[in-house]
């Protein structure tokens, strides 16, 4: 960790801005997780309490120039990217008012003015395109860098492994974030992943692989720094593997047979939250007093977007036939 | 002013004059440029077809080489669209379809609509289509149905040199995702194309012979079937008004309607397998919304129910041929309660 160098980049601000998305993710999650139990939320609901040092690790690095894709467990890049609390609620709730006017629900949330070509309901759907988005900033030259997110499933299908090839072949500004949290649905990643590391496939594509603690936002943030610079100065792509847990099941309902004890001990142990505000005020960037106020000021938005996203009306039949084309 | 080109060259044609115009323009694809640039430069391929020849001379950096690797090339030029760029991007054959279809018909196709509106996709996917080269099963299959079956794509194919240009040009300027059918079959057809640009709106067929006895619908090569079969109905007096749909997404539902109520007998003629094709599909929709004017059932004249054989003596009677269209409009013809 050269904590040195990181310091440089992260000023204080930096650091309550990105426990303030840190958290916000968190509270979103928990409180779906909540919300689900009571049957008012419809369909399939994947949760990223867990892995949020990874989104923000990554998304404090972007700007406007940058895209991300994302996965069907996507809410937390959402965030990080700065798509809108309330409206992605909304969608959540299938309400008129959400982020896709209810046509999307929480596996498509989008917002492509804020870089972000959207949660994906398919496995490996996102490399392929971030590849033509890093393509259109390398052809406009805007110094756009673009992101993939995939989980440890997303790593073996073909389509990810083909866009890592392409992405070294066309020398892309693209960077590959395997989200390694232990489960493909319920299949452990030990089992279906063939190579040790996931980032072991990387010299296999001609580029940097590097392994990442995926609780530690500050390992997430400088490999992250690291790479997106290099992709920027035209170095080409990066995959980055983050190992973490998911504190939640595959899905909402998920009874999670398949694993024991390891979301206790590493909600105890391991958390990106308490490690990051543990360090900023044992060094005294960050007041607790401060971090504490994000904490208050993060649960009243998520109390407003949970009252409005239930107070707002649902799309109309109207509302089915529109958005299909352009112009048809 | 108009003069005799390929299909082929009307194709490279209309992608030629709108790099020109557009700079967002790009094209790729397996062999696209095909050697350009390494030893045999002269003889870079521009796609397996030759479509792109020459191209990456004029428009160094605008097309591009990709590994064969079609779910990671179509996704790019899917992602490209939605960030700024009109990507032309060249699925070899439709066929290959089955290792990309996901970035297609999942991605491209749904994202305006999931995303609530908020996604534009401009991208073109060139692919080749059809029997009659003696490619066998996986070298030749039509599979526009399956595309047509998808809400948020277009699915357009062309059957002469002049819609081939008008088309591709209307293509690449649409803002919705647009499955582009090259029959492979037509690529050396000549026909009178204007030098100038121009581009053909989706959604309107073609009426591309006028007859009062029995209407024959009918789309890409089969265009050229039934104008044969029409030919040699005519000598027998039967005349047939051939309509090319030149579109099956979006359709043009009301030239088809307006023409059956006029002869009140309809023959589609369809190079796909004969389930839920576009055969079958003209069909319910004359039977839902032209019932009234129908004085015959209705006729299909399409391949079988078969994956595409290899040998030229099963082939040649794979693809429904102009003896086939004749004996299904004397059928529509002769026929009495």
């Amino acid at each position: 960790m050269t904590d040195t160098a990181e310091r440089k980049t992260l000023t204080p601000e930096h650091l309550l801005d990105a426990y303030r998305t840190m958290r916000t993710i968190r509270e979103f999650e928990e409180r779906v997780h909540a919300e689900f139990a009571t049957g008012e939320i419809p369909g399939f609901v994947h949760l990223y309490a867990g892995e949020e040092a990874s989104a923000v690790g990554v998304c404090s690095n972007l700007d406007e120039r940058d895209t991300i894709a994302s996965t069907h467990r996507g809410h937390g890049h959402c965030i990080a990217r700065g798509v809108d609390v309330a409206e992605m609620m909304a969608e959540i709730y299938g309400r008129q008012t959400g982020s896709c006017h209810g046509k999307g629900g929480s596996m498509h949330i989008a917002d492509l003015s804020k870089g972000m070509l959207g949660a994906n309901g398919i496995v490996g759907g996102g490399p392929p395109l971030i590849c033509g988005t890093a393509l259109a900033a390398k052809l406009k030259d805007s110094g756009g860098v673009s992101v993939a997110f995939f989980g440890d499933g997303g790593s073996n299908q073909g389509t990810t492994l083909e866009s890592m090839n392409l992405a070294s072949v066309w020398n892309l500004p693209a960077i590959f974030v395997a989200e390694n949290n232990g489960y493909a649905e319920s299949t452990s990643s030990t089992w279906s992943v063939a190579s040790d590391n996931i980032a072991d496939r990387a010299a296999g594509f001609g580029m940097p692989g590097v392994i990442v603690d995926g609780f530690d936002f500050f390992a997430a943030h400088e490999a992250a720094s690291e790479a997106i610079a290099r992709a920027r100065e035209g170095g080409g792509p990066t995959l980055i593997e983050m190992k973490f847990t998911r504190y939640f099941g595959h899905f909402e309902g998920d009874q999670q047979t398949y694993r024991a004890s390891e979301v206790e001990h590493a909600r105890a142990e391991l958390d990106c939250l308490k490690r990051f505000a543990d360090r900023v005020t044992e060094t005294g960037e960050v007041a607790r007093a401060d971090l504490d106020a994000v904490d208050a000021e993060v649960g009243t938005l998520i109390d407003r977007a949970v009252e409005e996203a239930k107070a707002a009306p649902m799309p109309t039949e109207a509302d089915l036939l529109t958005d299909v084309y352009v112009r048809y | 002013m108009a003069r005799n080109i390929t299909y082929r060259e009307a194709l490279n044609e209309a992608l030629t004059q709108e790099m020109e115009r557009d700079e967002t323009v790009i094209v790729m694809g397996e062999d696209n440029a095909g050697g350009a640039g390494a030893p045999g430069d002269d003889d870079a391929w521009g796609g397996v077809l030759g479509v792109t020849k020459g191209l990456y001379h004029k428009f160094p950096g605008r097309v591009l080489d990709t590994p064969i690797s079609e779910s990671a090339f179509i996704g790019a030029a899917i992602g490209a669209a939605t960030a700024g760029m009109r990507p032309v991007a060249e699925l070899m054959f439709v066929d290959f379809m089955g290792v990309c279809f996901d970035q297609i018909y999942n991605q491209a196709a749904k994202f305006r609509y999931m995303f609530g509106g908020k996604a534009v996709t401009p991208v073109v996917i060139r692919t080749m289509y059809g029997a009659g080269l003696r490619a066998a099963a996986q070298h030749s299959q039509c599979l526009y149905p399956l595309f047509t079956h998808i809400p948020g794509l277009k699915v357009v194919m062309p059957s002469t040199p002049y819609d081939a240009k008008g088309m591709m040009i209307q293509a690449i300027r649409d803002n919705d995702p647009v499955m582009f059918f090259e029959h492979k079959a037509l690529y050396d057809l000549s026909g009178p194309v204007p030098e100038e640009s121009y581009a053909l709106p989706f959604g309107e067929a073609n009426v591309v012979r006028d007859g009062d006895d029995v209407t024959i619908v009918s789309l890409g090569r089969m265009v050229h079937t039934s104008l044969e079969a029409a030919g040699q109905l005519a000598a027998d007096g039967v005349q047939c008004e051939v309509i090319d749909l030149r579109t099956t997404s979006p359709l043009d539902e009301d030239t088809v309607l307006e023409s059956v109520e006029g002869t009140g007998r309809l023959v589609v003629v369809d190079e796909a397998h004969p389930r839920c094709n576009i055969a079958t599909d003209i069909s319910a929709l004359v039977a839902r919304k032209g019932f009234g004017s129908l004085r015959a059932p209705i006729e299909m004249v399409t391949a079988p129910h078969t994956p595409v054989p290899f040998s030229n003596a099963l082939e040649d009677i794979y693809i429904p041929d102009a003896q086939r269209v004749v004996n299904a409009v004397k059928t529509v013809t002769g026929w009495s309660r």
